[in-house]
């Protein structure tokens, strides 16, 4: 391939107008309906819920209405709608707050949390796990990892030897963020009450929130979370789903907003925010989960018939419909990021470190993926965006961008 | 043309890549992460990829992080504490230069189509007589020549150094005109991977196994002192050792770990008049020098140029000095340069 065939320039890369976004997993544009609500908060509604006037009775009225729609959305009572700041708090508050709220019962306490879980709680599992956690006065926690199957659902025979009496939490994500594999909640689920009848069950749906329809799919979790900004809504905000009768303690503190639950003046246009999202995602969700899944099969099909030794990581019927992994042998995920970026195209590799550079997958890892092969797999992750045109756009830039790396390395 | 910069998040690649900009040409930052163990400076932290990738946002180019670390770990470190093992004493920035920014790095700019690699470097790549020459950089203090030693042709044609012209203060004032939030960083120091609250011997003593030994003296014979860790020593270093009979100083003059013993004597004992290079490390700017040609040699980054005569007969290519001098520890490099023109870099090896 010569350079001339490269559609893709440096000097654009910073001010092209027009870019293929297949990054929706890590963050979907603002939906314009979702902005104009939660404008007059920004604006002239600016009250704070928790004071004694009229501005404050605005927007606690606001806050209200919110929580109102988020809870028949989710099918939940509104009192166990707890707003927080996104899936990391909502996810550190279900890990955290319960165990401390357990803490001290019965004796020694295990936890387990599947081996593809995000960041949010597999870091804070290990953190409960650790000395970290005494001063919240959680006790002694062992943690204990659920194994994923190659397709990245959890091997229900080895979770079950990992439940017991002793178990007081249990974390596994609805559907992963990096391969988009659509966990069997339901059978999870019931493994778990009839196991380790004290354990809450904890579901990180932040990923599966724009596709499913949580009041379903999440029914039989004790604590959900969920974050706006994967649904077209505002970054920065998210929810709790704390169902009633499931302990929970604070894990910060201050005054005593959401019922004591999560201290912190309130996020009003936040909330209306995430209520909003929801609502507009609920609305448009039986069309446009066949219109995205198409998309992502003309995309997935396209690319795996154009390039050579391309491999998708898992079915594609078993992932969520906005999720396209892919595997090019032979090629740095890093390079192949970086050609895709200058020819317009967003796409992700595995998550990103605290410096920014791509981590080695523990996803792919986890689903027995050589260090390598995880080093060569790229995310294209669609949504409410994603027109004809990106799926063209990247079916001509993808197979031309693998070609050169590989004729020049 | 199409450059890829290297950006360490210091101040001189910021401006080595304002200059670029500056030039018109179509540029875009990298940062490698090359450490995933803690670290204080250098390469590694992640604040100085925050300042790297500031500066690219204030300059309005791309950036991106690089993760090198399995190669960094493998090709450097990993080298590094076997040295110290043998009792050798490494030039890891070296290394990293060789086996990392100018060969994983070039590597990778070449297959994202730049024609060019920048990197900060104080140190001149000069199109003459058509080969590409390697020059001292304009600052004699600052000079990085040293580094880039083992530098061939394949390399240097593909290398561009925009600051290798200008003194440490022009680069400081350059970044300040810019705005640059690096313009005040202060220069790192030391190996990156190491942290200053655990030092060398911190870092070494949890990689490797340490030996105490006899300290011998050379001239007797006698065995006059012992040592915690013969891996921490250095042949030419005279801190610790106390005094001689006589009250002269002591230095080392050889380590073996094998035998558990380092070899000390007095200065006039220490000097040498050769030095032997180990013979596949030997390599050329250009062409090689012939065997009886002088050149001019720099056994350390700072280190004072000596004459010296280039024997290549024998099995074992040797430097030899016209005056005695002070040893070059064993896995040091020693940069060779035109005896006629000294800012010239001709080659490298380095010390058997």
């Amino acid at each position: 391939m010569s350079l001339s065939h490269w559609p893709g320039t440096l000097r654009s890369a910073e001010r092209r107008d027009e870019v293929a976004y297949f990054d929706h997993a890590a963050t979907s544009p603002l939906r314009p309906e979702v902005a104009e609500a939660m404008a007059p908060f920004a604006g002239e509604r600016f009250g704070n819920p928790s004071g004694v006037h009229r501005r404050a009775r605005e927007a606690r009225r606001a806050l209200e209405d919110a929580r109102e729609q988020v809870g028949e959305l989710l099918g939940c009572h509104p009192a166990e709608v707890v707003f927080t700041s996104g899936g990391t708090e909502s996810d550190n508050l279900a890990v955290l707050g319960s165990l401390a709220a357990r803490t001290g019962t019965d004796g020694p306490m295990a936890i387990v949390c599947s081996a593809v879980e995000h960041a949010a709680v597999l870091r804070t599992c290990e953190a409960a796990a650790s000395a970290v956690a005494r001063w919240m006065g959680i006790g002694a926690v062992e943690l204990r990892i659920a194994p994923v199957k190659a397709n990245g659902a959890v091997d229900l025979g080895a979770l079950e030897q990992l439940l017991g009496p002793e178990v007081g939490l249990v974390s596994i994500m609805l559907a992963n963020n990096e391969v988009g594999t659509i966990q069997p909640l339901g059978e999870i689920a019931a493994l778990v009450r009839r196991l380790a009848p004290s354990a809450a069950l904890h579901t990180d749906a932040v990923q599966a929130a724009t596709f499913l329809d949580l009041a379903a799919a999440a029914s039989d979790a004790d604590l959900v979370s969920i974050s706006a900004h994967k649904l077209g809504g505002p970054q920065g905000v998210g929810v709790l789903v704390v169902r009633e009768g499931t302990p929970l303690r604070p894990i910060h503190h201050g005054g005593g907003q959401e019922r004591e639950r999560r201290a912190g003046t309130h996020n009003v246009a936040g909330a209306v925010g995430i209520a909003s999202a929801l609502a507009v995602a609920a609305r448009v969700r039986s069309q446009e989960v066949p219109r995205v899944r198409a998309l992502r099969d003309r995309l997935a099909d396209g690319l795996l018939a154009a390039v050579p030794k391309c491999v998708a990581s898992v079915p594609r019927d078993e992932a969520l419909p906005g999720h396209c992994h892919l595997r090019f042998e032979g090629v740095e995920q890093e390079e192949l990021l970086v050609l895709l970026d200058e020819a317009g195209i967003c796409a992700a590799g595995g998550a990103a470190c605290a410096s920014g550079a791509i981590e080695p997958s523990h996803v792919l890892l986890a689903m027995g993926v050589s260090p390598d092969d995880a080093r060569s797999s790229v995310r294209f992750s669609l949504g409410y965006t994603t027109t004809d045109q990106d799926v063209d756009r990247a079916l001509e830039v993808v197979p031309a961008a693998v070609a050169r790396l590989r004729d020049e390395g | 043309m199409r450059v890829l910069v290297a950006m360490s998040g210091g101040v001189d690649s910021s401006v080595a890549a304002a200059l670029l900009v500056e030039q018109g040409h179509e540029v875009m930052g990298a940062t490698l992460k090359l450490w995933g163990g803690t670290s204080d400076s250098g390469c590694c932290s992640v604040a100085d990829v925050e300042d790297a990738r500031r500066v690219a946002q204030q300059l309005d180019i791309p950036h991106h992080v690089f993760d090198m670390t399995e190669a960094f770990t493998r090709s450097v470190v990993d080298p590094y504490v076997e040295a110290h093992a043998a009792a050798r004493t490494p030039n890891p920035c070296i290394e990293c230069n060789r086996h990392i920014k100018f060969d994983r790095l070039l590597e990778r700019s070449r297959r994202l189509g730049f024609d060019a690699l920048a990197t900060g470097h104080h140190a001149q790549v000069v199109a003459a007589r058509g080969v590409r020459q390697l020059r001292r950089g304009a600052d004699p203090e600052k000079d990085q020549s040293y580094v880039l030693s083992m530098l061939g042709q394949r390399q240097l044609r593909r290398i561009v150094l925009p600051i290798g012209t200008m003194t440490k203060d022009a680069v400081r004032a350059h970044a300040a005109r810019l705005g640059l939030r690096t313009a005040r960083k202060p220069d790192s120091q030391d190996v990156c991977f190491i942290r200053r609250a655990e030092g060398r011997q911190g870092f070494l003593a949890s990689r490797l196994a340490m030996h105490a030994g006899s300290v011998v003296e050379a001239g007797t014979g006698d065995v006059v002192g012992r040592v915690d860790a013969l891996e921490l020593l250095t042949v030419g270093q005279r801190r610790g050792l106390g005094h001689d009979a006589d009250g002269n100083r002591r230095y080392v003059i050889g380590v073996d770990v094998a035998k558990r013993m380092v070899t000390v004597g007095s200065l006039r004992e220490a000097l040498v008049d050769h030095v032997a290079l180990v013979p596949t490390s030997v390599t050329w700017v250009d062409r090689p020098l012939a065997s009886g040609a002088a050149a001019i040699a720099q056994t350390s980054a700072h280190g004072r140029p000596v004459p010296c005569t280039i024997e290549l007969d024998g099995t074992t290519p040797l430097l030899r000095f016209p005056s005695r001098q002070r040893p070059v520890a064993p896995g040091q490099t020693v940069a060779l340069y035109d005896s006629a023109d000294p800012d010239v870099v001709v080659g490298a090896g380095i010390a058997a």
